[in-house]
């Protein structure tokens, strides 16, 4: 098995994936499920190329969620800008953000590390939750519509609003996938996966190790942005929420649980913890208790994540 | 032509001192060792020599430049790369591209270009790719290029590291114990792909433990006790001086002698 | 002059609450390198199980002494359980691990107990007493008491007992301890124990106070690892400090700058330190080992 061809594989898989499962969907709320576990996928993804990919921890990226989110409540509100413009906004500011804080925050390591993004991203949360005079505070605002359903319905296409997020999303997991994908074996892609194992052996062949992980860490705050900016959007409001250290960990948990490093895992990772709270209404109280305990198995019993560990005892199993 | 100069290169940790201060040079395409007994301060003075550590005093010069205290990214961009003594391989990663990730510096960073997937994405890999497998050949790891790096013998991995350095394109190799850990065969097989690399034209600086490696490949010989140069001069000349004899039988006695005339 | 005093006052009170959290935190992180997210539960659990064995009419004593023995199974159950079967995972594994735990404890306390906010009985009575003008009540000395009494057992443990300097043996470089013939599971599972029992003696003194539910876990360790970072992860003395600093700057920036950003500063400082003195205010640098 060489890049290519676990590239093409997973791509195929996802795009599979994402046309046939609307035939298993009884009703709308299915697609609506479907379309949060993309863009939880979406940021997962990012994560496989910070945590996966380069080895640094981030308790902090539903902040870049945040912002993503926040910047379409905001943008056309007070700057008069469109939302996909107020998309690529958040995504640029996210980014920058990423750029400035990265440099100090990822000079430090493990749980330090982990203690620093989660800093940040609190630190984001309170600044949305705090100023309700701009953000609504913690009762949210209202978020403009992205307008394509209108625009297919002078087309005469009429869908549901879960139906049309449900493809965007998609789509835009799609993108994702094959950017995160293409980063992996490519010349940066390699210094970055090169961090993981050693720091020291990266430097010793010319990696400029702070820079590529101020890179990883751009490029996954990015992609978390533009998730947050599609909840937004698809929901038709935001609560500073989206921004909670909860949800960080949620992200953080989706990328572990499916295999750090996989593409394919990120979207395995925030099925299971997206659909899980859905399937687990039933149980209610249960749900915490739950969510703890497939934490903890998982890491303790699938240390490399579901993905890589399946594949390892399918390939095992194999003659 | 000298390559690498060190003068005077010691450090201290929590007033401790590890290296007191070394000098020696390594001339354009030799092949010099530091040998010494366990805890002599060999590694101590590599991880100085290639900017892990920042050195408590002295100079270190690299084709006539000062670069005390470079970060060791910027030394590999100098020309200088190096091995370690308790291997560092990207165990994440296949065989082959352990040694393409040593190609970065000609690879350059173009972080857009790789994320879109665009044909220079795809040309430098080719190429890296190619300049990777004439390595591993060079090391004789061709066969396994696409295996997990992680399902190496001990042996192979030394050699693994190597090729990731010399991806570098590197003037100056730092080789921290090569034959550390390896058997009879491994030895003299690492041994023959020293010579090998060092007839390419880049110069080799050598820590290493076992004498009879050194004896055979090295040029000169720098020997080190307790974090000082005690002797240094040709192998032979090295091998019969009073200091280093006494060095050797202060500590580990029987393992030198047996390493020197074995 | 009495503004500030009722501000040093409150921020001592919540601050010896984080340092008996960042107490617990560098227990478990000296022992094992784990840092543990669930340890704001361990002060929930001592403050919950003491309300309801309370309420089904055990005596305050002795309910909460049965609340703190129930905690240290807890940590204990963490230990063998889920810490103990990922050795040699990954920091991240680990991470989640503990979150999971975290979550996991939230969740059975949701459920065993209630949603609600709880409190019972001060031990000295709810007289405030005046200080040069500002006031602080009872319960706030034994909070700060319970933070003195706990780091100065903790220290003359670590520094006078031999099972103490085997903990620390264990610490510093686990296979030389083992060589030694230090227990070293043995020791891991007594710093489970003993971080769970000065967590939950946190929960039990500040519920009268501060009040206690399900869910004060969280924000408790937050703050608690804030004080540990703030204090080096290492020595006791910098856990206490460093908790009792991040309480402090909470109050006077509640005080006197904003008491909505007053979580905030202490995540400012967190970072600060972090960027300027990476090994915290009170710890020693290492060297990397190549």
């Amino acid at each position: 098995m060489n890049g290519i061809s676990v590239r093409t594989a997973t791509l195929l898989a996802l795009a599979v994936i994402i046309l046939l499962a609307p035939v298993l969907f009884p009703s709308s709320f299915y697609y609506r499920v479907g379309a949060l576990i993309f863009i939880n996928g979406l940021a997962a993804m990012g994560l496989v190329v910070l945590v996966g990919y380069a080895g640094q921890v981030s308790l902090g990226h539903a902040g870049f969620s945040g912002i993503g989110a926040y910047a379409c409540a905001l943008g056309p509100v007070h700057l008069g800008l469109p939302p996909l413009v107020c998309v690529a906004l958040g995504a640029a500011v996210s980014g920058l953000l990423a750029f400035l804080v990265g440099r100090p925050i990822l000079r430090l390591k493990a749980h330090y590390l982990a203690v620093a993004t989660l800093g940040l991203g609190i630190l984001i949360y309170m600044v949305i939750n705090n100023e309700g005079w701009l953000t609504g505070g913690p009762d949210g605002m209202t978020v403009p519509s992205l307008g394509v359903r209108s625009l297919l319905k002078g087309y005469g296409i009429k869908v549901t609003s879960s139906e049309m997020w449900y493809w965007i999303s998609g789509v835009v997991l799609l993108a994702g996938a094959f950017v995160a994908l293409n980063l992996h074996n490519s010349p940066a892609g390699r210094a970055l996966r090169s961090l993981h194992d050693s720091e020291v052996a990266a430097s010793t062949i010319g990696i400029d190790v702070a820079r590529m992980k101020l890179t990883a860490f751009v490029i996954s705050a990015v992609y978390a942005s533009v998730a947050g900016s599609q909840v937004a959007l698809m929901n038709r409001f935001v609560t500073p929420d989206v921004a909670g250290f909860m949800h960080s960990v949620e992200l953080l948990t989706m990328t572990v649980l499916g295999g750090a490093a996989s593409v394919l895992g990120a979207v395995v990772g925030a099925t299971i913890l997206t659909a899980l709270p859905q399937v687990l209404t039933v149980f209610e109280d249960f749900e915490h208790v739950l969510l703890g305990l497939i934490m903890m198995l998982v890491m303790i019993f699938l240390r490399e994540g579901l993905v890589p560990s399946l594949a390892r005892r399918m390939r095992r199993s194999a003659p | 032509m000298t390559i690498l100069e060190v003068e005077g290169l010691g450090i201290d940790f929590g007033g401790l001192t590890a290296v007191g201060g070394v000098s020696f040079g390594v001339g354009s395409g030799e092949i010099v060792s530091v040998i010494g007994p366990n805890g002599a301060g060999k590694t101590t003075l590599f991880n100085m020599i290639s900017g892990i550590y920042r050195p408590s005093r002295g100079r270190i010069m690299l084709e006539g430049r000062d670069i005390t205290g470079v970060a060791s990214h910027k030394l590999a961009a100098m020309g200088m790369s190096r091995t370690f003594q308790n291997l560092m391989v990207f165990q994440q990663m296949t065989v082959l591209q352990n040694v393409m990730a040593g190609r970065h510096l000609t690879e350059g960073v173009h972080v857009l270009t790789d994320l879109l997937g665009l044909p220079g994405s795809w040309r430098r890999n080719r190429e890296s790719e190619r300049e990777a497998m004439r390595l591993l050949e060079l090391v004789g790891l061709e066969r396994g290029a696409w295996r997990e790096a992680s399902e190496l013998s001990y042996g192979a991995l030394k050699r693994l590291e190597i090729a990731r350095a010399l991806a570098t394109q590197p003037k100056l190799l730092l080789l921290d114990e090569p034959a550390a850990g390896c058997n009879a065969v491994e030895t003299q097989e690492i041994d023959g792909l020293i010579s090998d690399i060092a007839g390419t034209g880049v110069s080799i600086l050598l820590v290493e433990h076992d004498m009879k490696l050194v004896m055979k490949i090295s040029g000169h010989v720098v020997v080190m006790d307790q974090g000082e140069k005690i002797s240094e001069g040709r192998p032979e000349a090295v091998a019969h001086d009073p200091r280093v004899i006494e060095a050797y039988l202060g500590t580990e006695a029987e393992g030198a002698k047996e390493h020197a005339s074995g | 002059m009495s503004e500030f005093l009722q501000f040093l006052f409150s921020g001592i009170t919540v601050g010896s609450v984080y340092a008996l959290v960042a107490l617990g935190f560098i227990l478990i992180f000296n022992a094992s390198g784990v840092v543990n997210f669930a340890q704001g539960e361990f002060v929930m659990l001592g403050g919950m199980i003491t309300y309801f064995t309370y309420s089904a009419g055990v005596p305050l004593a002795a309910a909460a002494v049965f609340a703190i023995l129930v905690t240290c199974l807890a940590g204990v159950a963490l230990n063998k359980l889920a810490i103990g079967p990922a050795r040699g995972a990954s920091v991240v594994s680990l991470i989640i691990i503990t979150i999971g735990a975290s979550i996991f404890l939230r969740g059975l306390a949701q459920v065993v107990f209630d949603k609600q906010l709880h409190r019972f009985p001060s031990i000295s009575g709810d007289d405030p007493i005046s200080i040069g003008g500002a006031t602080i009540l009872p319960q706030s000395l034994w909070i700060i008491g319970g933070a003195l009494g706990a780091f100065l057992a903790l220290y003359l443990f670590f520094s006078h007992t031999l099972t103490g300097k085997a903990v620390l043996a264990t610490a510093n470089n686990k296979l030389a301890a083992q060589l030694v013939g230090i227990g070293t599971n043995n020791m891991m599972t007594l710093s489970f124990a003993l971080s769970a029992a000065v967590g939950a003696l946190g929960g039990v003194l500040m519920t009268p106070v501060t009040l206690t539910s399900y869910d004060v876990g969280l924000t408790l360790a937050l703050k608690g690892f804030a004080g540990a970072i703030l204090g080096g992860m290492g020595s006791p003395f910098g856990a206490l400090a460093g908790g009792l600093l991040v309480g402090l700057i909470e109050a006077m920036t509640a005080g006197y700058i904003s008491s909505e950003y007053k979580d905030a500063v202490a995540f400012i400082v967190i970072l600060l330190v972090l960027f300027v003195m990476p090994n915290g205010l009170f710890g020693r640098s290492a060297l990397e080992r190549v």
